[in-house]
């Protein structure tokens, strides 16, 4: 390097300079990763093992009625039972369609107003306190004005699993935004860019873990809220599920109906964890 | 490709930064001709590196003015560039990527790329263009943004004491790159530094910052072409001089002689 004419040392750089120690492992890293970790799926899977045992020796003793404590067996013939006559999907196809709707529909808004309080002392000062106390507010609080306000169909639930999706993501996004990278943002006005360009290009990608985290617990509450939503003035889903068996007696799809919940709301969080993944590879 | 520039000037007259009461730099004057390389010297928090960025933009003076080739400094300036002291590489992009973002923005996708590859080479970084900033060392993470500073082809490239966190040997290699891309592109230098032999190896001109508030307390020529080697003896009283400027005097050899007599 020395020497005048550094352009024509073509390749040389690898052996004058040293590559980091991060080097060695950021190549292997590179390499495609196929391999199951059957151990970790393995370990996950113990403790629903040990308690469906439980449960079966639970329920075989006869320390509790089949209307109390139905056997995991009867729990599994419901399930059939629902699948056969097709409300099953009924029940789940409308969940899921209000969980999406809804999610969608609050996770944007609180993205944008997140962006907003993020970037904006001003607008934080004036809308902070506010969205901080509507948080406080419990979702069940909501469903009677809700159903006085956009009646008994889609609209009031929807709307809930919007509310319930909105907190979670405007907390994390503003927050991650008030706090980008001070260093990242500098170049970036060094290097010209303003304003849409700033924040698309550098701060966006710099707190996009945060988006992600944001994103995840704005699914897990909006499935949390479209049960409060159901439990109220349905015909249909999960929630609706629940509240019918109870009436009913059903013990059997009333646990159901909870392993269900349990289930899809850890599939949505999966598929989500599968997306940040493929979009945060190259972060820190 | 050529890396030719049109350097640019520096004008600075009265310069002063104040932060709230506290007063930083006061009255500074100096006058950077264009395609000089210039060392700002002083002990660290003097505020050279306020006074760069207010040369970049980055920082607004609270009175006197800045102009770059005779125009005054509003904002960002598209004339400078700076080269901070941490790589400061967007990770989630490619080197080529951030390179890239010292291009001017109205290049084609497809030539943005292919600019992005050939800056790389210029700092010898030709094999790296699609690895990402956390798979290559802290030299090479600041080489590559030596080369985002060099794709804006400023007139006045900024250096905010660029080699500070480096290796001892990734520091000496570093001083020969900007030299050599110094000379190769012709473009006006600022380096701040508080290192005296990598002042009066690098530039033309050494500006001792001190005093509180910060002024200008000597400007000194360095005699002798580039590429120099700071143990040349005409230094060693220039070096000397600095070293005491900054508060911790040395004996030069010569001095050292005639006191063991």
């Amino acid at each position: 390097m020395t020497s005048p004419g550094t352009t024509g040392t073509t390749g040389s750089s690898e052996h004058t300079d040293e590559p980091g120690p991060a080097a060695g492992g950021a190549r292997r890293a590179r390499a495609p990763r196929p391999r199951w970790r059957w151990s970790s799926v393995a370990a996950a899977l113990a403790l629903p093992v040990v308690l469906l045992a439980v449960w079966q020796a639970a329920a075989s003793s006869g320390a509790y009625s089949t209307a109390q404590l139905p056997p995991p067996l009867s729990v599994l013939s419901a399930l059939g039972e629902l699948a056969g006559d097709g409300s099953l999907w009924t029940h789940i196809g409308i969940s899921v369609q209000r969980v999406i709707i809804g999610f969608a529909a609050g996770a944007g808004l609180g993205f944008l107003l997140g962006a907003v309080v993020g970037l904006s002392a001003r607008v934080r000062a004036f809308v902070a306190p506010s969205v901080a106390a509507l948080r406080a507010v419990p979702s069940l609080a909501w469903v009677p004005l809700l159903v006085l306000w956009l009646g008994i169909g889609e609209g009031p639930k929807i709307t809930l699993v919007a509310i319930g999706s909105f907190f979670p993501v405007y907390t994390t996004i503003s927050a991650a935004l008030a706090h980008a990278d001070a260093h990242l943002v500098e170049v970036g006005r060094a290097y010209g860019l303003r304003g849409g360009e700033l924040l698309g290009r550098i701060m966006l990608p710099s707190v996009a873990p945060a988006i992600f985290s944001g994103l995840r617990l704005g699914l897990a509450q909006g499935w949390l809220f479209l049960v409060a939503a159901e439990l109220i003035a349905s015909s249909m889903g999960l929630g609706f599920l629940l509240t019918d068996s109870q009436n009913t007696g059903r013990t059997d799809i009333l646990l159901m109906a909870i392993l269900l919940l349990a289930a899809l709301g850890k599939l949505c969080d999966v598929v989500l964890g599968l997306v940040e993944k493929r979009v945060l590879r190259f972060h820190k | 490709m050529t890396i030719t520039t049109a350097p640019a000037g520096v004008s600075l007259r009265g310069v002063g930064r104040a932060f709230g009461d506290h007063v930083v730099l006061r009255d500074i004057d100096l006058d950077i001709a264009p395609g000089e390389v210039v060392a700002l010297l002083g002990a660290s928090g003097c505020g050279k590196s306020t006074l760069l960025r207010m040369v970049g933009g980055l920082d607004t003076a609270t009175s006197g003015t800045v102009r770059v080739d005779g125009h005054d400094v509003t904002g960002i300036d598209p004339r400078c560039a700076v080269v901070f002291q941490e790589p400061r590489l967007l990770p989630w992009r490619t080197l080529a990527g951030n390179v890239a973002l010292g291009l001017p923005r109205d290049l084609p996708r497809n030539q943005r790329d292919s600019e992005s590859r050939q800056w790389l080479g210029e700092v010898e970084l030709q094999g790296f263009a699609d690895h990402r900033p956390r798979q290559v060392s802290g030299g090479m993470a600041q080489r590559t943004a030596l080369a985002r500073a060099l794709a804006r082809k400023p007139g006045v490239l900024l250096l905010d004491e660029p080699f500070a966190a480096l290796d001892a040997l990734t520091r000496l290699r570093m001083q020969d790159l900007v030299e050599d891309v110094q000379r190769r592109s012709g473009t006006t230098v600022i380096l701040v530094t508080h290192d005296v032999d990598e002042a009066l190896k690098l530039a033309d001109r050494v500006v001792l910052l001190g005093g509180a508030p910060t002024g200008v307390s000597v400007v000194l020529d360095v005699p002798g072409d580039r590429p120099r080697d700071h143990h040349q003896p005409e230094l060693a009283a220039l070096r000397s001089e600095l070293l005491a400027g900054l508060g911790v005097p040395r004996r030069t050899p010569l001095e050292r002689e005639t006191h063991a007599r």
